[in-house]
């Protein structure tokens, strides 16, 4: 993100990058209330159940918010307005591609892995075929997803606060990081869940407030706020631009989009926090319907924000329009209204950082440490320390790596984040729930196949050869900017070859009983 | 117990409840994918479909509800799994259970 200048600043009129009243009177209020909740948490969370999975108390209804929750990044609500504000209809088709992955998640693990696993996905992967090569292999591609992930938060997150309060970049980094670890270390997956609920619920009322303030200007008709765009902006803005140029790479993006979801290892870990399998598959009718409206939504804010603020006012306080929606906040409802959108946005960025850090955490100590390291021995106390620890190691890790790559391109991260995750994640996955074969070997080939090759790929692509390395247009050595067609179709066809050429009778005895679990829930926890 | 489970595994009753439930999922994942990367497709093959006005007189083109009836109909599959799943999937599996745990 470039620096605003005071050049630029100063000539539209705006108390964004100021620390105002209402602003830090917001954010008080919220930081205030969350931490309260996790006081509370607290003294509920003592053991690793209650660490990892809120006890499993957590309702469908308040789970499908948490999803949502911790899936609405502050990325996805400021980058998507500003998207639509700047590309117009553009913005509209990549908002699409965001919700598509839910649906899917439904239909193929949701229920599953509920039954199947205890804590983390790698449980569920690992359930029948041999613990220690299986979980580290599952917790590569589960941490390496997480990592890169969480420096794509952290660092926009720095930028967004600096532009939103005018507080320095580092200041932003430590302070997000000093919160998120207070939930986190604290409060554990029931101070996560609550605080995402919070953030879900304040995140879907404050764009809904600027939807109906703006179609309110337009006598609640679409139809005048888009010719109010058209008139200013051209046709142009309502057609499809340049975001779609060749179908292939739109489909690879697509299925990283759709699939990485079912790989994500911080949304998975939401569906242990459920009490059954029908409680994990309501959750996400729940969080579908949360995050489908803020999808259909947000575009009605950016091109509110084109129409009302204009296009020249919000590229010159950031040139990637991060700033639309809280501009149209300003000129909609003044400071205060900014101030909520602001400190929304804050929270956030927090709650979503608080679940990958509880994701990775959970990762290290649960099955590398526990199961690894420690061959499954380990007391009910150890473990909860070990995974503080791991807390508190990935918490200080996050702000550094935040840090460290400020002012860097990191947008593709985001991008990278999903491509591991469909490539190394998902496959294994769903072959181990579903497929009787599958056997440790293929397991681990899988899913380290997918992980080098989503990182080798994206390297020697345009995203990252020439929009961060800065090679000459046209050098790259692999033509798709997000590689998850050929990663994602690799690690299957290698899970299947590996499986078929080697033999894990434990694993293929075991996958009958299995069943009786993934489809009855019989022995589930 | 052993036996129960081998047996019930055996079952056509078991076997057609894994059966239905691969079935359902699979066919809703064919209208997500045909709705989605239709969708997709379309947009990389003929730009200029959604570009065309649904009015003479009025701006909106044919993208805008198009991408808004995506995000509804990948809500409504979610909508009939989760009814179909209560309706029929759920009984079976309460019948099931009863039927393994002497319940």
């Amino acid at each position: 993100m470039p620096p605003v200048t005071e050049q630029a600043a100063g000539a539209v009129q705006t108390s964004l990058g100021h620390p105002t009243l209402p602003s830090i009177a917001f954010f008080l209020v919220i930081v205030a209330i969350t931490l309260v909740i996790t006081y509370w948490a607290a003294k509920r969370t003592k053991t690793t159940k209650e660490f990892y999975a809120a006890g499993r108390s957590v309702s469908a209804f308040q789970n499908g918010l948490a999803l949502a929750g911790d899936y609405m990044s502050a990325a996805s609500f400021l980058g998507i307005a500003g998207m639509v504000a700047l590309k117009g209809y553009d913005g509209m088709i990549y908002a699409v591609g965001w919700l598509v992955g839910w649906p899917a998640l439904m239909f193929l693990v949701a229920e599953p892995l509920r039954n199947l696993g205890k804590f983390t996905f790698a449980d569920v992967v690992a359930f029948r075929l041999k613990q220690t090569p299986v979980r580290i292999a599952a917790a590569i591609g589960g941490i390496l997803t997480v990592l890169f992930y969480t420096i794509a938060q952290m660092v926009g997150s720095g930028s967004l606060i600096k532009l939103m309060f005018g507080l320095p970049y580092e200041v932003a980094e430590v302070l997000v990081g000093v919160i998120m670890l207070a939930y986190v270390l604290f409060g554990g997956m029931l101070a996560t869940t609550w605080v995402q609920i919070i953030k879900a619920v304040l995140l879907l009322c404050g764009v809904s407030v600027m939807m109906i303030i703006v179609l309110a200007k337009f006598n609640f008709s679409p139809g005048e706020l888009y010719s109010a765009v058209v008139t200013q902006y051209g046709q142009g803005a309502l057609e499809p631009g340049g975001l779609i140029t060749s179908p292939i790479d739109a489909i690879s993006l697509g299925l990283a989009l759709m699939f990485g979801l079912l790989g994500l290892p911080h949304i998975l870990q939401r569906f242990f926090t459920v009490p059954d399998a029908k409680a994990a598959r309501t959750s996400v009718l729940y969080a579908t319907g949360f995050i489908g409206y803020f999808y259909i939504i947000i575009p009605i804010v950016g091109f509110g924000a084109a129409a009302l603020v204009g296009r020249q006012v919000i590229t010159s306080i950031d040139k990637g329009g991060n700033m639309a929606a809280p501009l149209l906040a300003e000129f909609l409802g003044g400071t205060p209204f900014l101030g909520f959108i602001a400190a929304v946005a804050f929270a956030t960025i927090l709650a979503v950082v608080a679940g990958l850090t509880l994701a990775a955490a959970s990762s290290f100590s649960h099955d590398i440490y526990v199961h690894v390291i420690k061959n499954g021995n380990c007391t009910e106390q150890e473990e909860v320390r070990a995974s503080k620890i791991a807390t508190l190691l990935f918490g200080i890790v996050a702000v550094c790596l935040g840090i460290l790559f400020k002012g860097q391109n990191v947008a593709f991260m985001v991008g990278l984040a999903f491509a591991i995750a469909c490539s190394a994640n998902f496959p294994a996955l769903i072959l181990s729930i579903f497929w009787k074969r599958f056997t440790t070997a293929g397991a681990v080939c899988s899913i380290l196949t997918g992980a080098f090759l989503a990182v080798g790929l994206i390297i020697i692509s345009p995203t990252v050869w020439v929009d961060v390395f800065k090679n000459p247009k046209g050098s790259e050595l692999f033509a798709l900017k997000n590689p998850a067609i050929v990663s994602m179709t690799a690690s299957f066809i290698v899970g299947w070859i590996v499986s078929l050429v080697t033999k894990d009778e434990v694993a293929q005895q075991k996958f009958e009983d299995e069943k009786i679990r993934t489809y009855l829930g019989v022995g589930a926890e | 117990m052993q036996k129960n489970v081998r047996d019930l595994l055996e079952s056509t009753e078991f076997k057609g409840l894994v059966t239905k439930r691969a079935t359902v999922s699979i066919v809703l994942l064919v209208f997500l994918f045909v709705s989605y990367y239709g969708f997709i497709l379309l947009i990389g093959f003929d730009k200029s479909f959604l570009a065309q006005k649904l009015s003479e007189t009025g701006v909106t083109t044919l993208g805008i509800p198009l991408a808004v009836a995506v995000i509804l109909m990948a809500w409504l599959l979610t909508v009939i799994y989760v009814v179909w799943a209560n309706m029929v999937y759920d009984p079976e599996v309460r019948r099931l259970r009863a039927l393994l745990l002497g319940k």
